[in-house]
């Protein structure tokens, strides 16, 4: 197997470590945010703390902050397809 | 021609005497583009004929109202396994599996695809898939009886074994993202030299679009039949509203995937015939770039219709009027492709060959299928018949109509060239005759009998609807004639027939331009492109490869 040697993005300790904790506090406000009554907030809520988590993995934990352009943007992409789908299909619910 | 003498000894029977492997393991673990695609070849038609017997079946079933040759669930059971092994093992895979492998890198002059193994490996994952449903039919509860769409709560409570089956349906998933991966990277990555974006035939940018599909739908579809094993086995309640979930979202879900399929279906399909419409007009394609540029749009926005299959589902009013309009948008770029192709036919020099005859066909019966869409795309046509044999008569004609005839234009266009024999004309056009005539007269019956009420998924029905039913089943007889007398005449030429070297039907594209059968690694001399897919002018002028460019009176 020929991979390419990856020179820059060897994360620190220290850095990976932060953002676990980060994971772990977002968690933690996952199911805080469940103790009070925010109304519609909520769903918006839970999905805030849900896309910054997601965010976080797939930056640090999956290096795609230091990917060359192309696959940020492919990815970028991707995440935007997603975001259409669920989109119209919470078009529907919303109006249902 | 001493050269063409020399390159066909050179390659007398080309890919076929490549000896690395023997026996069946030179096929189920060769890595050469054009063995996985006969590969693929074989498999799907080995399943589509498995669903042609179920579908004869279900006919002769509805041939005269009561029961004729079997009980209601034996009709839930053949309903859900034709549409299961058409949509999933067929039609599919189909033409990107077996015609987009084996012409394909040909076609933009690659030696192979980026990723031999892992097309290796779709084919094999596309295998197991085929016997995880196949083994669903006699394992649990028995053959699943939900029909191709799976829908909650129905599928979710059934006795029959309907998990396994979906598992199936889950690994074909994979297989057809594999097959989408290689074709975007190997039509980016992997064309010969002076092979630019405008003149990548248009047969090959379908499949690129298709590609696309392939990759960014099928991971919801997988998702979705998951969510379904985990509603079945841990009871997630995910889609029960008694608890929360909803089985709108189901509908949502799986359509988010089916509909783009469809495209899945059909574009290819398309691309055969744009590639074999100029061939046998002698003329180039009218609208080059628009017939490539309607494949993106079709791709881009089909992804954003599921909803017309809905209509009736209970989903809210105002997203019924969006996602309506939008499906009368997919039907621009589709009337597009239409339009460019009787507008290349206008004028040409038509020949009526058999892969023709079966493109022309196509043009008709897609077109039909196409505009009977748009009736169960307008909301208020749609409430009546949602769920009646009109949209068994719609899909079929799209689907078997549409890309089963571009299937059978595509075999007889293609195949000889990998075989170097030649069928005999003459059958094939009766067959055509046959199969254009029996289809007609039972689809179009069914399309009837759904705008007059009958319901489909039913083993039986009201007594006004027998007459016609006794005639789409006799029409289910002549479409089968047809298909038999099409099969046998096409696998005879290609074993026993008349050989032959050149180009036979004088097409433009590479394919044409290399050895017949094309050896191993495609091309024997690297090829330089010097000019478009569709450019018969610069054929005649210079023969690349020392072959004859025009070799129809052969
Ligand atoms: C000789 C050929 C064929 C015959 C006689 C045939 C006949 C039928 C019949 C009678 C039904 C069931 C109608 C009902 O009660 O709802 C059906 C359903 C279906 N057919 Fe075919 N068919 C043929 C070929 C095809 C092809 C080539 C395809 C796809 C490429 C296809 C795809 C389907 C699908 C998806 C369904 C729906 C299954 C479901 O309701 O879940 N069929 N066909
Ligand atoms: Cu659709």
């Amino acid at each position: 197997m020929t991979a390419q040697p990856h020179e820059h993005n060897i994360i620190s300790f220290r850095k990976l470590a932060a953002v676990w904790a980060t994971l772990l506090v977002l968690t933690a406000a996952t199911i805080a945010v469940t103790r009070f009554d925010l109304g519609g907030l909520k769903v918006i809520g839970a999905l805030t703390i849900a896309c910054t988590k997601a965010g976080l993995v797939i930056a640090f934990f999956m290096h795609m902050k230091y990917e060359n352009r192309l696959l940020q943007i492919l990815l970028f992409v991707a995440v935007v397809t997603l975001a259409i789908f669920i989109g119209l299909t919470f078009f529907d619910v919303l109006y249902r | 021609m001493s050269t063409a003498e020399d390159g066909r000894l050179m390659a007398e029977r080309g890919f076929w005497t490549d000896t690395g492997k023997t026996g069946i393991g030179a096929w189920i673990f060769s890595t050469d583009h054009k063995r996985i695609g006969l590969l693929y070849f074989y498999s799907v038609l080995f399943f589509f004929l498995v669903g042609v017997i179920l579908g004869l079946l279900m006919r002769i079933e509805l041939m005269a109202p009561g029961r004729d040759i079997m009980g209601p669930q034996t009709y839930n059971a053949l309903f859900t396994l034709h549409g299961v092994v058409m949509i999933f093992l067929f039609i599919i895979p189909g033409i990107p599996g077996a015609f987009g492998n084996m012409v394909m890198p040909i076609q933009i002059g690659a030696p192979d695809v980026s990723f031999p193994r892992l097309n290796l490996f779709s084919w094999w994952l596309y295998a197991i898939g085929a016997v995880l449903v196949l083994t669903s039919l006699f394992t649990g509860g028995g053959a699943p009886d939900t029909g191709w769409t799976f829908y909650v709560p129905f599928s979710a409570k059934s006795a029959t074994n309907v998990s396994l089956a979906l598992f199936g349906v889950f690994v074909l998933g994979f297989s057809s993202i594999l097959t989408g991966l290689n074709f975007v990277t190997t039509i980016h990555r992997l064309r010969a030299v002076g092979m630019t974006w405008s003149r990548i035939p248009l047969f090959t940018w379908s499949l690129y679009a298709t590609a696309w599909v392939q990759i960014l739908a099928t991971p919801i579809l997988g998702i979705t039949l998951v969510l379904v094993i985990a509603e079945r086995m841990l009871g997630t309640g995910l889609f029960d509203a008694a608890r929360g979930g909803d089985p709108i979202m189901f509908q949502h879900l799986f359509w988010i995937y089916s509909h783009p399929a469809v495209y899945i279906m059909i574009l290819p399909a398309m691309g055969i015939i744009s590639d074999i419409i100029p061939v046998f007009s002698r003329k180039p394609i009218f609208g080059y770039k628009m017939i490539a540029f309607s494949s993106l749009a079709i791709a881009a926005a089909g992804s954003l219709v599921w909803g017309h299959h809905m209509f009736t589902s209970g989903m809210s009013d105002t997203a019924v009027l969006v996602f309506s309009f939008l499906t009368f948008i997919v039907a621009i770029p589709s009337a597009i492709k239409v339009f460019n192709w009787v507008s290349t036919l206008y004028r040409g020099s038509i020949s009526l060959d058999p892969p023709m005859l079966f493109a022309l066909a196509f043009i008709l019966l897609f077109s039909i299928g196409g505009l009977t869409g748009l009736i169960l795309g307008a909301p208020a046509t749609d409430v009546h018949v949602h769920d009646t044999h009109f949209v068994v008569g719609h899909f079929h004609y799209v689907m078997f109509g549409g890309t089963g005839f571009a299937f059978f234009a595509a075999m007889h266009y293609w195949l000889p060239k990998f075989y170097g024999r030649m069928y005999r004309k003459r059958p094939a056009v009766i067959a055509w005759c046959l199969m254009f005539i029996g289809f007609n007269v039972l689809y179009m019956s069914m399309k009837v009998l759904g705008m007059r009420g009958m319901p489909r998924r039913y083993y039986d029905y009201l007594p006004e609807f027998a007459q016609l039913n006794l005639v789409a089943t006799v029409g289910s007889w002549i479409l089968a004639a047809g298909l038999a007398i099409m099969l046998v005449n096409l696998f005879r030429g290609l074993f026993r027939g008349e050989a032959f070297t050149g180009n036979p039907w004088g097409g433009a594209t590479l394919e044409w331009s290399t050895t017949t059968p094309p050896p191993t690694l495609n091309f024997i001399k690297e090829p330089v492109v010097t000019h478009g897919p569709y450019d018969f002018k610069a054929l005649a002028d210079d023969s690349p490869d020392g072959m004859p460019g025009d070799g129809r009176n052969q």
